[in-house]
């Protein structure tokens, strides 16, 4: 293990992407200002300003441009990334596609955010998951150092399999809140990253490509089987690279982290920022001698079914807390979960669903008591319910 | 076909017979001996190119989607300096947006003033064929008045558009870059020597060039010439260049308007109008107000060109 250099720090969410993105040194930024994003683009900017990278920052006059820039920079043969959240995903949402579909490594750091109407500018997921079956790696982050981490894993994830990818983490929640967290050594991260290798490039005037064409009906389906296979690689390219990764840092991701589960009854499954105070409600509840565990999603697209299913094949009770609503239908990451265990279990577990955190609306320890409560007291049924 | 034509943009692309675009961008290409880049809008010129797995394009070419061909330009521009920058790139090509009149005048009309305003290094072309033809001819902000379309149709209350086209050489001009002009795919020496000055303008510059469609129009295919030369000589289209005489690196200033050619005698505006199906209905008794009109307008722009051209 390679530890000589770490640094502490104490960084907001915002400002430690930043500081991996000081470290990665893209060669191109095109970028957009929208809350609770701006900090991530603010310190970048003034670490330009201070001379500490030398990143081509585009600062575009809409999110739809920032994308469409970040598409030319990639296509380019540049190392393009951007940072988004919210109405700045939808925004954008059309160019999203066409950068899965034309295979571009790009990165989008996103705070995510609630979506309008009426106006909210802080945490959820709901944006995000409007975008969720766009061809986008989506990696959640649970506190500030995975924010960081993250950033980094994205990057090397992205131009390994061809694929962009989307680190997240919850608006304000983390992107907001300072934590200590560990920052590697600029060299390591050099290192680890290392140079982007292109494969068509529009800078190769020797060998001039084609970036965007047209197919019909006779092409189009194939091209869309062909994504959906190196979104099935991106799966086993993510633990290869967080092997990597703890051997830089000593810290280990996975494509979801458990959290006392071996002997556990009564199971909250949750993706992002709040997965912090479930684990502190299941230290408590443990120590009054009750079964709970936890289990917190991080890979969230491509959705790790089969291991999900696995992991939770021996629990009885479970609750999916959602942090976005899908209006007319199961939130998201109920319905994967819902997946996740008719394939690999003949058990059927009792299953709730729950929804939180809508528009900011802080989750406090006695909400997530009270799932546990329930899923203890047999309180189960097929209805949604609201953590208001 | 011509080899030296076809070095850049191949034969064999799926154009409309009697199409003026493929000529239009076979000129452009052809004013420069750099590598270029080309990033295109959705439209006629993409989906007759790139029909896969063929392409017509012998030059690095993206598309991306409707409205983002200049800000897809603008990142191909950044990748450029930041690859110079680390010695990656050593011969940076000239960067060639295509767009339609839709792709320019409308959808795209934020990412173009967005790219114009930062300045980036690449030159804009717009084919304006006055309408969304590739979707079938429905009206746009380039639309003529009192053109019939199919999203303003003629009918027993109606005569077509009702407003104007937008004047979008004025609304590139407003952004301070250093060079426009206003061509047509009927004068293509005037064509190629404009693409020439665009090119080597340094910042952004921008290229207006009218592309008279043979379906959506509704003229014979081996008319697109004479039509749009009757379009400048009836002053429709006038051609025209705007370049800044002054100014930094953040912009021109002390613009020099220039008229390329002046009809020897200016042709009333029905020469031009009663070539076109989508004009048809304007010769009917209860419509003739309608031509006066477009005369009356096409007078006064004229007028509004020539006192800048002589001021300058």
């Amino acid at each position: 293990m390679q530890k000589n250099n770490t640094k502490i720090r104490a960084l907001t969410g915002g400002y430690a992407v930043a500081e991996a993105w000081r470290q990665i040194q893209p060669d191109v930024m095109a970028v957009y200002p929208i809350t609770p994003q701006t900090t991530i683009i603010e310190t970048y900017a003034k670490m330009k300003a201070d001379g500490l990278v030398a990143t081509e920052i585009v600062q575009v006059e809409s999110e739809h441009s920032a994308m469409s820039a970040t598409i030319g920079a990639c296509a380019a043969g540049a190392r393009a990334v951007t940072a988004s959240s919210s109405q700045g995903i939808l925004y954008m949402a059309e160019t999203l596609p066409v950068v899965s579909g034309l295979g571009l490594p790009i990165v989008m750091s996103v705070s995510s955010r609630a979506l309008s109407a009426p106006l909210n500018i802080h945490g959820e997921h709901g944006d995000v998951m409007a975008v969720r079956d766009l061809g986008w790696v989506q990696i959640f982050a649970e506190q500030v150092q995975d924010a960081y981490d993250d950033t980094i894993i994205a990057l090397k994830l992205a131009e390994e399999i061809n694929a962009p990818v989307m680190p997240i983490m919850d608006g304000f929640h983390t992107s907001h809140t300072t934590e200590r967290i560990e920052i590697l050594d600029d060299e390591v991260v050099k290192k680890f990253v290392g140079e982007r290798k292109v494969q068509q490039s529009l800078t190769d005037f020797e060998n001039p490509t084609t970036f965007g064409t047209l197919a019909l009906q006779n092409t189009f389906f194939e091209f869309k089987i062909d994504q959906e296979k190196v979104m099935q690689k991106a799966k086993a390219a993510y633990k290869k690279i967080c092997g990597e990764f703890f051997k830089i840092s000593g810290r280990k991701y996975e494509m979801f982290e458990t959290y006392h589960l071996e002997d556990a009854t009564s199971v909250i499954v949750i993706m992002g920022a709040t997965g912090g105070t479930a684990k502190d409600v299941v230290d408590k509840l443990r120590q009054q001698g009750k079964k709970v565990g936890l289990l917190s999603v991080k890979l969230f697209r491509p959705f790790p079914y089969e291991e999900i299913g696995q992991a939770l094949s021996h629990i009885s009770r479970i609750a999916v807390l959602d942090r976005a609503i899908s209006f007319g239908a199961y939130p998201p990451l109920y319905q994967d979960i819902v997946s996740s265990l008719y394939h690999s279990s003949s058990r059927k577990p009792d299953l709730a669903s729950y929804i939180y955190g809508l528009g900011g609306r802080d989750t406090m320890q006695k909400d997530i008591e009270k799932v546990f409560q329930d899923l203890e007291d047999g309180e189960i049924d097929n209805k949604v319910k609201y953590l208001v | 076909m011509n080899k030296d034509l076809t070095k850049k943009f191949s034969s064999g692309h799926a154009t409309c017979a009697g199409c003026g675009i493929p000529a239009i961008v076979r000129t452009v290409l052809g004013a420069t001996d750099k590598p270029v880049i080309v990033s295109n809008a959705t439209g006629c010129l993409e989906v007759t190119t790139t029909i896969y797995p063929a392409t017509s394009w012998k030059v690095p070419y993206i598309h991306s989607v409707f409205g983002n061909a200049a800000a897809t330009a603008a990142g191909i521009d950044a990748a450029q300096k930041a690859l110079e920058k680390s010695g990656k790139l050593k011969n940076p090509a000239k960067i060639i947006a295509f767009g339609g009149d839709g792709g320019t005048y409308d959808i795209g009309l934020q990412a173009l003033s967005g790219a114009l305003e930062r300045g980036h290094d690449f030159l804009y072309v717009c084919y304006d064929n006055e309408g969304y033809m590739n979707t079938g001819g429905q009206r746009s902000g380039a639309t003529p008045y009192g053109a019939n379309t199919e999203t303003a149709p003629v009918g027993s209350q109606s005569f077509g558009k009702t407003q104007q086209r937008k004047d979008m050489m004025e609304i590139v001009k407003a952004h301070g870059i250093k060079y426009l002009a206003q061509a047509n795919v009927a004068y293509l020496p005037d064509l190629k020597r404009k693409a020439q000055k665009a090119l080597n303008t340094p910042g952004p510059s921008f290229l207006l060039v009218l592309q008279p469609c043979t379906q959506i129009w509704k003229f014979p295919t081996s008319e697109y010439v004479n039509i749009g030369k009757l379009a400048t000589e009836t002053n429709f289209w006038p051609l025209f260049e705007i370049s800044a005489q002054g100014g930094s690196a953040l912009g021109g200033e002390d613009y020099k308007y220039e008229i390329n050619h002046i009809p020897k005698q200016i042709k009333p505006i029905e020469e031009f109008l009663k070539t076109q199906g989508r004009f048809k209905h304007l010769f009917k008794e209860k419509n003739l107000e309608v031509i006066k009109e477009i005369q009356k307008t096409v007078d006064e722009n004229f007028e509004k060109l020539a006192k800048r051209a002589q001021i300058s």
